[in-house]
């Protein structure tokens, strides 16, 4: 029997290559461990029930010699990305039974890699949330702790993977989402640098802010499904290619620390304690550790909460129960969207889509989204120039380890600052990843790190070094 | 922010909503701005840039190399709540 908790990505291809399991057995055991934890962590909205006859294939392939970076690797699809064929609801009623006629792009890069899509996973409704409680289709609880929650909004694509039921997963990043369920969920999490994967069959909430990336169980595998993502698209005006970024400096093995952000209030005293536990770490590798002034960067959740409900009404006005999705009668066409949207949105994507509104309505627009584009502009460069003189900023991922179910449904904005310190990578578009640091009992702690634009290369050798991969 | 903003706003985003949750999420817009508010306070205008500089600009393809004409209709279509041949069928407007 394989043990899929002991495997990495990278030790199943070996073992797929010497052939000391197949893809079939290996698929088998996955769905076994999902068939065994799922039931009451619930992060799977759909297994998709041809993973055995896609593995049969893949044996066929390696037999002839086939090689290829996930080829007969299973890897699960947050629900807001596109699969010729599946279904795909972003956690939401109103794409209730719509089935996506094309594959998204990193679905593509996905399937010419080898891997086997093997479900979907469960996420917050339209990737709005912290916590993975607010998707129509139920709760995914934290396989560390079930009266927990997983994170969001990605929670089911990281406790897929931290549960021990798949060795990889895609998520969506649009202001912490990828980073903060691999924090709850003890695994690595990767948001790369926006545009650097093509977001063409992602289901957008916040088009300027959202990146695709994976979640894995070593920093090993999370570079390699990103190199399989990577790339630019014709079908994505945003994707850049490796040239964008010139590679500035050599790694100096240099981590800079904001200080006063580390302290934020709301940061509890065992995130605090492995933050340090996580420092020393770094130090007795031989790296420097500088502390760093980033005055504006405490603003950035503001900034976030303006820009992302303003761009996410604009991008969800596009359901309205004619083309796709949910239908509802009313007694004329504009009915019909009052009904629809009213009852296919849930109630957090309501509460931001108004929001959003509010923030572009006339009289309020320079007051608000003027405001958070210039300050968007002053993060950005305060980050910039920071990394002149470090290679990566760390910071906790978040500010407390993973809290129970319920516990902030009722105070959105005491959720939202779930994301204080994962915010910053999108408001300045840079890649940045959270690493498993630890554990406050049985709930697992993570740090992450951030790096200057097109700098995935430094989280890779940091984080590595890290974990002594 | 008060439940009648609320409602007006629910109606410019075509989302049907009772006074009920208005009345909720007014309050829960005065802590939520409340909080976004200090974007405004930490002169921001300093900067010289125009919002119109900081925004994303789109960038357009050429309008050529069109795929073969039908490829997706039925697929498309076939997702539609409601058709009529190869139309989409919505309720008469005027």
């Amino acid at each position: 029997m394989i043990d899929l908790a002991s495997l990495s990505i990278t030790k199943a291809r070996e073992a797929l290559k010497k052939g000391e399991f197949t893809a079939l057995e290996l698929t088998e055991a996955t769905l076994e461990a999902i068939k065994e934890k799922d039931g009451e962590v619930k992060a799977f909205i759909e297994v998709f029930d041809d993973a055995m006859s896609q593995a049969k294939e893949v044996d066929k392939r390696i037999k002839d010699g086939e090689d290829l970076p996930l080829l007969g690797v299973a890897i699960a699809l947050k629900d807001n990305m596109l699969a010729e064929g599946r279904e795909a609801s972003a956690g939401s009623k109103i794409l209730k039974g719509f089935k996506s006629p094309v594959d998204g792009s990193v679905v593509k890069k996905l399937k010419e890699a080898g891997a086997i899509i093997i479900g979907r996973t469960n996420m917050d409704e339209f990737a709005m949330g912290s916590s993975t409680e607010n998707s129509a289709y139920g709760v995914t609880k934290n396989p560390h702790d079930l009266e927990r929650v997983s994170g969001g909004s990605s929670g089911g694509s990281a406790a897929v993977v931290g549960g021990g039921m798949v060795l990889g997963s895609l998520g969506s990043d649009t202001g912490g989402s990828i980073r903060q369920p691999a924090a709850f969920c003890g695994v690595v999490g990767l948001k790369p640098t926006y545009g650097r994967v093509s977001r063409s069959g992602l289901i957008a909430l916040a088009s300027s802010l959202d990146q695709i990336g994976p979640f894995t169980k070593t920093v090993s595998d999370a570079e390699l499904i990103y190199d399989v993502i990577k790339g630019d698209d014709e079908m994505d005006s945003t994707t850049i290619n490796d040239d964008t970024y010139p590679t500035k400096k050599s790694f100096s093995k240099t981590i800079g620390i904001p200080k006063s952000f580390v302290e934020s209030e709301g940061v509890s005293e065992e995130v605090k304690k492995n933050f340090q536990e996580s420092v020393k770490k770094f130090e007795s590798m031989g790296y420097k550790i500088k502390d760093i002034e980033l005055p504006h960067i405490k603003y950035s959740l503001a900034v976030y909460y303006i820009l992302m409900p303003a761009e996410a009404s604009s991008n969800l006005a596009r359901f309205d129960g004619v083309r796709y999705g949910l239908h509802k009668d009313g007694k004329d066409m504009i009915e019909d969207y009052f009904k629809t949207k009213g009852e296919g949105f849930g109630k957090e994507t309501r509460r931001r889509v108004i929001l959003g509104t509010y923030v572009l309505s006339s009289g309020y627009y320079d007051e608000y989204y003027g405001s958070a584009l210039k300050m968007k502009a002053i993060i950005t460069q305060e980050l910039i120039k920071a990394f002149e003189d470090v290679d990566v900023i760390m910071t906790p991922t978040t500010p407390t380890p993973a809290f129970k179910v319920g516990e902030k449904t009722n105070d959105p904005l005491s959720m939202y600052l779930a994301d204080i310190f994962t915010v910053p990578a999108n408001i300045a578009g840079m890649p940045a990843i959270s690493i498993p640091s630890g554990f406050s009992g049985s709930l697992p702690l993570g740090i992450e790190l951030l790096a200057d634009l097109g700098r995935e290369d430094n989280l890779f050798r940091a984080g590595k070094e890290f974990l002594g991969e | 922010m008060d439940r009648e903003k609320v409602l007006k706003l629910a109606n410019l985003a075509r989302i049907e909503m009772d006074d009920a949750e208005a009345e909720s999420l007014s309050h829960e817009f005065e802590s939520i701005l409340g909080y976004v508010s200090e974007v405004k306070s930490v002169g921001v205008n300093a900067l010289k840039s125009s919002k119109e500089d900081l925004a994303l600009k789109n960038i357009w393809r050429e309008d050529k190399d069109p795929h073969e004409s039908g490829l997706y209709t039925e697929k498309i279509l076939e997702l539609a709540p409601e058709r009529e041949g190869d139309y989409l069928k919505v309720k008469k407007i005027l």
